[in-house]
């Protein structure tokens, strides 16, 4: 199925390419195609800024993360207080600031230490294939067999609840659909010619992985990332919100949530800026991997 | 036939892994859960007895094989907490669930599908080029908001404005026949994003296929196309995915159930968490992952009930 | 074939008269059919040749209303027995299509919707253009029609799923489909390209016996020589988007006229020639958003001067029903008056 709609879509697009002459070398680079797409340069625009907000939190946070005004517990948003204060009259704003750091931490770290294990796992599995593969492969079938937030939350319920642990709990269940995709990758480019060739002239296994199958990976790999990132901060500020992922004091924006909700009615801004917080993140996430698609890889459409 | 039996088969493989994995996961903790049950100032003699009855001195296989023994004959022990039969809490918590994620996935599949299809029309329109691509833009920018909202924000807002703000429905519980909409919503919302995607790019995609020209050459007029030669295609791939969103919804469940107070599973595994109880979490998890595979073995059949390529060949 | 010099009488079921159909991309309008003039007379087969890319299906597109966005007919008309189809509704334009006019493509693999009956598809076509029509009536009719184009048991054939048909199979429902409503006008846009040899020769025997039957005419689109000189009776040569050389069948190979034809003719392997390896035409297809000042193929073209690479040539005769776009034949031909 798959296969048959790759055939499909090259066919016309060399159509369209002989149409119009386009085979004589006057392709985009891959950098003017994202360009091209306005809304992919605004997002990474909006995560850089995200990003400099949180590396320097100290400097542009009005106040602290920790800093009580017992004066002004619970005020309305305020020039003083631009999203206003929190029960122990926290500073919101400088919170959702602080916040930003884990969130960009958690959906960074654990993704690149999953996609580590998948690529590996997937690598393995493909290029090797027989009982390793079907090893590996059931295992990835077992973690995704688990609806994603209940087995973060097993792990969590194993490693006790606690802000390292969430990354450790994200990096361990996330890689079965990297290793799936890998692995694909790897069976149709083991069978290629020039792999074949490696193999003839007696390039060792591993060598082969490295050199010819990974980097045909890279672009689905990149696309996967930016997917990938935005799912593990929404996964991160589940837990918090559940209340087993960072604890208290620290900074979290599902953790604000969970602290504002009893306060929903009368002082909704504690848990609405922090979901919009969220979403603005995983939005510019979304919409720079959409567009990273686009360019790099035509064909993950359905994955 | 064969097809779906094997199928069945590979799921059994991967259900045991799953209980397995979960009773491993479950009992590589540091201390002993009777220390969790009893308090730390219970006497070691009490303690030693509990264990005993619990049967944690045998090897850990042997519990296992003991676990899944039971569980067969539908006893998934006794939670620590509450200090009833797991099956029976399940059992009470379950048709919410399921009642919840039935209402969530009739919403966010119908107007998943449906504003795809909008969506992929306005895309190809060539009159009205202006509107209708800024409705396509609109309806997929929506999409996408939707798909990027975390499901407690979405039960937030829909809670303070239309429960409290406006109040049309109840705020909480799960008892009055309004009561499931805006859990069902909350829930909805992403997947109706997800499936929204999926139909318009699958839609496009078929409809540059060459049966396409075949149909518009016959004199097959658009509306004709879509809904007698596209549409059928198109949903193959969305049928995949909704298998896919079976199991994000049941993860979303969890989150609604809490925020609405709905007595379901997904809240009964926050309580087994939040009170270190082992047997309900373990419970919950397991039957969590029995419907999502129950689901996926439906999509299974509905695919190749769509796709006679694949029936066939069973 | 007929062999006999004769005038055609005027009696065109399509006349294509300068036909502009681009492709508006991001970098420019792409012209892939550029000022096309093509008559198909009342039960005729003609044939379009050309290199892939060259506009022939892009023209055959154009006027079955089949161009996909970015593409679209700029101007020309396209006359079926004297109405204009060019300028038509797509309201209009659908009932012509599929009933008047029909087309087979190139792929019978992905030509046929793989979730539907073969059978149903093709009595679609009947219950769309006949209403009058009863669903066991086109099925009936269906069945005779998958008689006629040589199904075997074509009632437990009607309800076969394509995956189930090889690949002739399928190329002779498209065929069925194509003829079930007894069109005037039918267009194939290699037809057999993507078929074996032997089934290729059943299917073009095939067409061939309908239109004598049926007294349709037949546009076949191809790059093969061999398909056209078993096939046309008449055949139109383009390149780039342009036609490039028009002429009876025979004519055409015996007196070829335009140097890309030759270069075509060239390319044909043959058994028993001498030559030790296969000729090519040398270089590449000009970019259309570019197109050449000069003649397009003058930058191919082993007779190109520098005339050719500054000015376009005209359409000039060289005899009665033979017309080639080239310099060469200034001197013995003169310009075909608004080319027909």
């Amino acid at each position: 199925m798959e296969e048959k709609k790759m055939d499909l879509s090259q066919s016309q697009q060399e159509d369209l390419a002989s149409q119009i002459g386009d085979e004589n070398g006057v392709k985009d680079t891959l950098l003017e195609l994202l360009l091209h797409n306005k809304l992919a340069v605004f997002s990474a625009v909006v995560i850089l800024i995200i990003a400099l907000a949180a590396i320097f939190a100290p400097v542009v946070a009005p106040y602290s993360f920790e800093e009580i005004d017992p004066m002004a517990r619970l005020s309305p948003p305020s020039a003083t207080h631009i999203l206003g204060t929190d029960e122990l009259g926290r500073d919101v704003f400088s919170r959702l600031i602080y916040g930003s750091r884990l969130s960009l931490l958690v959906g960074i770290l654990p993704t690149l230490v999953s996609m580590f294990i998948g690529v590996v796992l997937g690598l393995v599995s493909g290029y090797f294939g027989g009982k390793v593969d079907y090893v590996i492969m059931r295992l990835a079938d077992i973690m995704l067999a688990f609806p994603s937030l209940l087995l973060a939350m097993v792990v969590m319920y194993t490693l006790g609840s606690s802000t390292i642990n969430i990354f450790v709990a994200l990096a361990l269940i996330n890689w079965a659909s990297v290793a799936r995709v890998v692995r694909s990758h790897t069976l149709s480019l083991k069978e290629s010619e020039y792999v074949e060739a490696a193999r003839s002239i007696g390039v060792s296994s591993g060598i082969i992985m490295l050199r010819h199958v990974l980097p045909n990976c890279v672009p689905s790999l990149i696309v996967l990332f930016t997917l990938n990132v935005p799912s593990a901060i929404l996964s991160e500020s589940s837990l918090s919100f559940l209340g087993i992922g960072a604890q208290r004091p620290a900074a979290s924006w599902g953790l604000m949530v969970t602290d504002g909700q009893q306060f929903l009615f009368n002082q909704p801004w504690l848990c609405l800026a922090p979901c919009v917080a969220i979403m603005i993140v995983v939005l510019a996430f979304n919409f720079l991997g959409d567009g990273l698609r686009d360019v790099l890889d035509p064909y993950m459409k359905n994955q | 036939m064969r097809i779906f039996l094997k199928r069945l088969a590979g799921m059994l493989v991967v259900l045991v892994g799953v209980v397995l994995l979960l009773f491993i996961m479950l009992r590589i903790i540091p201390g002993s859960p009777v220390t969790t049950l009893l308090g730390e100032r219970a006497s070691q003699q009490v303690i030693d007895r509990m264990t005993e009855e619990l049967g944690l001195n045998d090897p850990l296989f042997m519990q296992f094989l003991r676990y899944v023994g039971n569980a067969l004959h539908g006893d998934f022990g006794t939670s620590y907490k509450l200090n009833r039969p797991v099956s029976a809490l399940i059992m009470s918590a379950f048709p919410n669930t399921v009642r919840l994620s039935i209402f969530a996935a009739l919403f966010a599949w119908g107007v998943g599908i449906i504003a795809g299809i909008i969506s992929a029309i306005c895309k190809n329109q060539q009159r009205f080029r202006l509107l209708s691509s800024l409705i396509d833009r609109l309806f997929m920018g929506g999409a996408l908001v939707g798909v990027s909202m975390p499901v407690f924000m979405t039960c937030l807002f829909l809670q303070y404005f239309l429960a409290y703000r406006v109040q049309l429905f109840p705020l909480s519980g799960f008892d009055q026949p309004l009561s499931v909409v805006l859990p069902a919503i909350a829930l909805g919302w992403n997947s109706a994003g997800t499936v929204a995607r999926m139909t318009r790019s699958s839609l496009l995609e078929v409809m540059q296929a060459d049966y396409i020209s075949t149909a518009r050459a016959k004199g097959r007029g658009s509306a004709g196309i879509i809904l007698c030669h596209a549409l059928k295609n198109s949903m193959l791939p969305v049928v995949t995915m909704m298998a896919l969103q079976i199991s994000s919804m049941l993860s979303g469940a969890v989150i609604t159930e809490t925020v609405f107070g709905i007595n379901g599973i997904g809240r009964l595994a926050v309580t087994a968490i939040q009170s270190r109880d082992m047997p309900l979490l373990q419970g919950t998890v397991i039957f969590t992952t029995i419907l999502v595979m129950l689901g996926n073995l439906a999509a299974d059949t509905l695919y190749s009930v769509l796709d006679p390529r694949i029936r066939r060949e069973g | 074939m007929e062999m006999k010099e004769q005038v055609r009488e005027p009696d065109f079921v399509l006349e294509i008269r300068h036909l502009r159909s681009s492709f508006f991309t991001r970098r420019g309008e792409v012209p892939a059919v550029n000022d096309v003039t093509i008559q198909v007379p009342r039960g005729k087969i003609i044939g379009i040749v050309g290199e892939s890319g060259c506009g022939k299906s892009m023209t055959a597109k154009s006027v079955m209303g089949l161009l996909k966005y970015p593409g679209r007919v700029v101007s020309g008309e396209i006359l079926l027995e004297g109405r204009d189809i060019a300028g038509m509704k797509e309201r209009e334009l659908r009932k012509i299509c599929g009933n008047e006019i029909t087309m087979i493509f190139q792929e019978p693999m992905t030509s046929l919707n793989p979730v539907i009956k073969v059978g149903k598809q093709v009595s679609e076509a009947l219950l769309l253009h006949h209403r009058e029509l009863s669903r066991a009536q086109a099925r009936e009719q269906a069945i005779e029609m998958f008689r006629k184009v040589g199904i075997n048991e074509p009632e437990k054939r009607y309800d076969c799923y394509p995956h189930e048909l090889s690949g002739g199979l399928r190329q002779r429902v498209m065929i069925a489909m194509a003829m079930v409503c007894r069109p005037k006008l039918l267009i194939a846009d290699e037809p057999t390209t993507a078929l074996d040899v032997t089934i290729e020769a059943q299917i073009l025997k095939l067409m061939k016996q309908l239109r004598d039957e049926i007294g349709m005419s037949i546009i076949i689109i191809t790059h093969n020589l061999g398909v056209v000189a078993e096939l046309c009776d008449y055949v139109y040569v383009m390149y780039a988007g342009k036609i490039m050389e028009q002429a009876e069948t025979f004519e055409l190979f015996d007196h070829t006229a335009h140097p890309y034809t030759k270069g075509l003719m060239d390319s044909i392997p043959r058994i028993g020639s001498n030559a030790e390896h296969l000729h090519t035409i040398p270089g590449v297809v000009p970019n259309l958003l570019h197109l050449p000042k000069g003649c397009l193929f003058s930058n191919r073209c082993p007779y190109a001067d520098d005339r050719c690479r500054q000015e376009r040539p005209e359409l000039y005769q060289v005899s009665q029903q033979h017309c080639a776009r080239c310099f060469l034949l200034e001197k013995t031909g003169e310009e075909a008056e608004a080319h027909g």
